[in-house]
C-alpha cells in the first residue's frame, strides 16, 4: 500500500475510494456511560456525510474519533485500509481538515497566518504558502489585499467561519471534519455558507463528515445522512430516502419538528420571510453591485453598514439613473424603506405591505441586522402552506 | 534645603544609588522572570497539582522582605548576592501566578482547534498559549518590577547601597531631606519602569489582541 495520503490531489480522483473511512465495531465509554456503541460505518471517498441526531447521541464523539481528538476504547477505524492506531496523531491531524462550531481562529495571528497554519506545519515553502492563501481567499470572494492582513476580530462571524473552513482546506487534506460549523451563525449567513460549502465540495471532491442537529441543514447538504441515537446508528440513507422512509420512530419524531406548521395567527415575520437576500456593504461600488444583482437575477439589494446594520436598499434602475461608475452605493441608496421586526406578527406585516404598496419589507433582527425580506410571493407561499399544509 | 542644593550636595551619590538600585531591580526581575516562566509553564501542564502548589507559594510571598533579607544575611553575609536572591524570589510569584492563569485561561476551543490542525503540545504552547497569555505575563512583570523597586530599598539595611541608603541614613540622622531624597526617586523610578513595560507590551502585542478582547 502506498502512503496513506497522496500529496497531489489529482491523483486522488484517479483512484477509486482512496480515502474510504471504515469504522468497525467502534465503542467509546466515559466512565460507565457508553457514548458510541459498537458502531460500524463506511464513508466513501468524496462523499458528503452528515452525522445527525438528538444531543448526546454520540455524533460529535464519532467525528472526533477520526482525527484522534478522542481515543476509542474498542474497535478499529481505518482510512484507506490503514488502521489509524498505527498513524501518529499529530501527523494524522495535519492531513485531516477540522472545523469547529466556535470557529477557533487564533486571535494573535492575521488571517493569512491563520490560513497557513497547516501548510507551515507541513513545511511548505513560503511562496507556496502565500500562493495557497491567495487562491483560497479568492475561492470565497474575500480579496487578498483587503483581508489577509486583518485579524480575526476585525471580521464578521460569517467571514470568520469562511476563514475557518479555508484553514481546514489549506493543507489540501482529502478529508474534512466539521463539527456543527455553522451552528453559531445567524440564519442567513448560515444558508449562504451552506451554499458556498456545497459549491466548494463539488469543485474539490473532498470527503466531508459534517455534524449537525439541524435536519434542514442535513437535508440541504448531505449525500448521505447517518442518523444516530444513543451511540448507535439508526439509519444511513440519502436525504430523500430518510424523509420518505424514516426507519425508526425516533427519526420520524425528529423529522416531525421539521414539518411542524403553525396556526396562521401565530405566524411571525420569521415564518413568512425570504431568507435569501442579496446583502451588500454600503462601501461597494455601483458596478460591482449591478454585477452581483445580475448574477443572482435580482433587481434590488439590501445595503448594510460595516457592522451589518441595515442602511437602506438600492435597485438596478436606481443605479442606472443616478449612479456613476466607481462611486460607492452609499451615495445613492434609498433609506426610505419600510421595515418590520422579525418578531412582528405576520398579519401586521401583511397589512403594512398592502397599505404602503411597497414591493417588499425588510425584516430586521433585534440588533438591526437584516434577517430577510417579505415580498408578496413569500407571504403567499407561507400562507398557502398553512392553509394546505407544508408541501414544498 | 532646595532641590538644587540637594542635588548639588548629593547629586553624584544619588546617580550612583539609582544605578545600583536599577541593577538590583533589573537582575532580580530577569532571574525571577526566567524561573517564573519555566515554573508557570510546568505548572500549567498539571492544573490539579497547581491548585494546591500555587497557594502554598503564595504564602511565602507574605513573609516580610525585611525578615527574609535578614535571614539570608545570616547565611550568606553582606554580599550583593544576598539581596539579589531575596529580590528574585519575591519577583517570581506575581509573574508565576499570571503566567499560570494566563495559560490556563486560554479558550479551550482554541486549543482544540490547534490540536485539530496537527500542532504538537510544544507548538500549541509557543504558538497559541504563550502569545495569548502574554498580556497576563506582562502585568505580572510590571507588578514584580514595581514591587522590586520598593523592596530593593531594603538592600541598604545590610549596607549594600541603592536608594535605601538615603532613606536609612536619613532615619538615623533624623534628616527629612535625605529620607525624601531617597524615597521620591524610588517612587519615580517605579512609575517610569511601569510605563516602560507598558510601552514594550504595546509594541509587541498584535493588533488582533488589542482593544477589548
Amino acid at each position: 500500500m502506498v502512503s496513506v495520503f497522496l500529496e497531489n490531489e489529482n491523483d486522488a480522483i484517479d483512484r477509486e475510494e482512496l480515502y474510504m473511512i471504515v469504522y468497525e465495531n467502534v465503542s467509546k465509554k466515559y466512565n460507565d456511560v457508553t457514548v458510541v456503541d459498537n458502531l460500524s460505518l463506511t464513508i466513501n471517498d468524496g462523499e458528503f456525510v452528515v452525522l445527525i441526531g438528538p444531543s448526546g447521541c454520540g455524533k460529535t464523539t464519532t467525528l472526533k474519533l477520526i482525527n484522534k481528538l478522542i481515543k476509542m476504547d474498542e474497535g478499529t477505524i481505518s482510512i484507506d485500509d490503514k488502521n489509524i492506531m498505527n498513524i501518529d496523531a499529530v501527523e494524522l491531524r495535519r492531513k485531516i481538515g477540522y472545523v469547529i462550531q466556535q470557529i477557533g481562529l487564533f486571535p494573535n495571528m492575521t488571517i493569512e497566518e491563520n490560513i497557513s497554519v497547516v501548510p507551515k506545519l507541513l513545511k511548505w515553502s513560503k511562496e507556496k504558502c502565500h500562493q495557497r492563501v491567495c487562491e483560497l481567499l479568492e475561492l470565497v470572494n474575500m480579496p487578498y489585499e483587503e483581508n489577509a492582513k486583518k485579524y480575526p476580530n476585525e471580521l464578521s462571524g460569517g467571514q470568520q467561519q469562511r476563514i475557518g473552513v479555508l484553514r481546514a482546506l489549506a493543507g489540501e487534506p482529502p478529508i474534512i471534519l466539521m463539527d456543527e460549523p455553522f451552528g453559531a451563525l445567524d440564519p442567513i449567513t448560515r444558508e449562504n455558507l451552506q451554499d458556498e460549502l456545497k459549491v466548494l465540495q463539488k469543485k474539490l471532491h473532498k470527503t466531508i463528515i459534517f455534524v449537525t442537529h439541524d435536519m434542514d441543514e442535513a437535508v440541504n447538504m448531505a449525500d448521505k445522512i447517518v442518523f444516530m441515537s444513543k451511540g448507535k446508528v439508526l439509519q444511513v440513507a440519502s436525504p430523500e430516502e430518510m424523509l420518505n422512509k424514516p426507519a425508526d420512530p425516533i427519526i420520524s419524531n425528529f423529522l416531525g419538528k421539521l414539518s411542524f406548521s403553525p396556526n396562521g395567527n401565530d405566524l411571525t415575520c420569521a415564518d413568512v420571510m425570504k431568507k435569501k437576500v442579496l446583502i451588500v456593504p454600503e462601501t461597494k461600488k455601483t458596478l460591482e453591485c449591478v454585477a452581483l444583482m445580475k448574477k443572482r437575477e435580482l433587481n434590488s439589494a439590501v445595503v448594510v453598514d460595516v457592522n451589518d446594520k441595515f442602511k437602506g436598499a438600492v435597485t438596478i434602475e436606481n443605479i442606472r439613473e443616478h449612479g456613476k461608475p466607481g462611486e460607492m452605493i452609499s451615495k445613492i441608496l434609498d433609506t426610505q424603506i419600510e421595515t418590520v421586526m422579525i418578531t412582528t406578527n405576520a398579519k401586521e406585516a401583511f397589512d403594512k405591505l398592502i397599505e404602503t404598496k411597497a414591493d417588499y419589507l425588510v425584516v430586521l433582527d433585534r440588533d438591526k441586522t437584516v434577517a430577510g425580506i417579505i415580498t408578496g410571493s413569500s407571504m403567499t407561499k407561507a400562507l398557502a402552506s398553512v392553509v394546505w399544509g407544508e408541501e414544498n | 534645603m532646595s532641590i538644587l542644593g540637594f542635588l548639588d550636595k548629593y547629586g553624584d551619590k544619588l546617580i550612583k544609588a539609582i544605578g545600583v538600585h536599577l541593577q538590583y531591580v533589573f537582575i532580580s526581575v530577569t532571574i525571577g522572570l526566567v524561573i517564573a516562566l519555566i515554573l508557570g509553564i510546568l505548572l500549567s501542564r498539571v492544573p490539579k497539582i497547581s491548585k494546591i502548589v500555587i497557594p502554598i507559594i503564595g504564602v511565602f510571598q507574605t513573609i516580610p522582605g525585611l525578615v527574609f533579607i535578614g535571614v539570608l544575611f545570616i547565611y550568606l553575609g553582606m554580599k550583593p548576592i544576598t539581596v539579589i536572591i531575596a529580590l528574585s524570589i519575591y519577583a517570581i510569584f506575581p509573574i508565576l501566578k499570571n503566567t499560570y492563569t494566563g495559560i490556563v485561561n486560554v479558550d479551550e476551543s482554541l486549543k482544540e482547534a490547534a490540536r485539530g490542525c496537527g500542532m504538537s503540545n510544544v507548538q500549541i504552547l509557543f504558538k497559541i498559549e504563550l502569545p495569548l497569555a502574554m498580556g497576563a505575563i506582562f502585568s505580572g512583570v510590571r507588578m514584580s518590577t514595581i514591587y522590586t523597586v520598593s523592596w530593593a530599598v531594603l538592600a541598604a539595611m545590610i549596607g549594600l547601597g541603592g536608594l535605601g541608603e538615603f532613606v536609612y541614613r536619613g532615619i538615623d540622622t533624623n534628616n527629612k531631606v535625605l529620607i525624601i531624597g531617597g524615597a521620591l526617586p524610588a517612587a519615580i523610578l517605579a512609575i517610569i519602569l511601569g510605563l516602560f513595560i507598558d510601552f514594550i507590551q504595546n509594541r509587541i502585542t498584535p493588533r488582533g489582541l488589542k482593544g477589548g478582547k
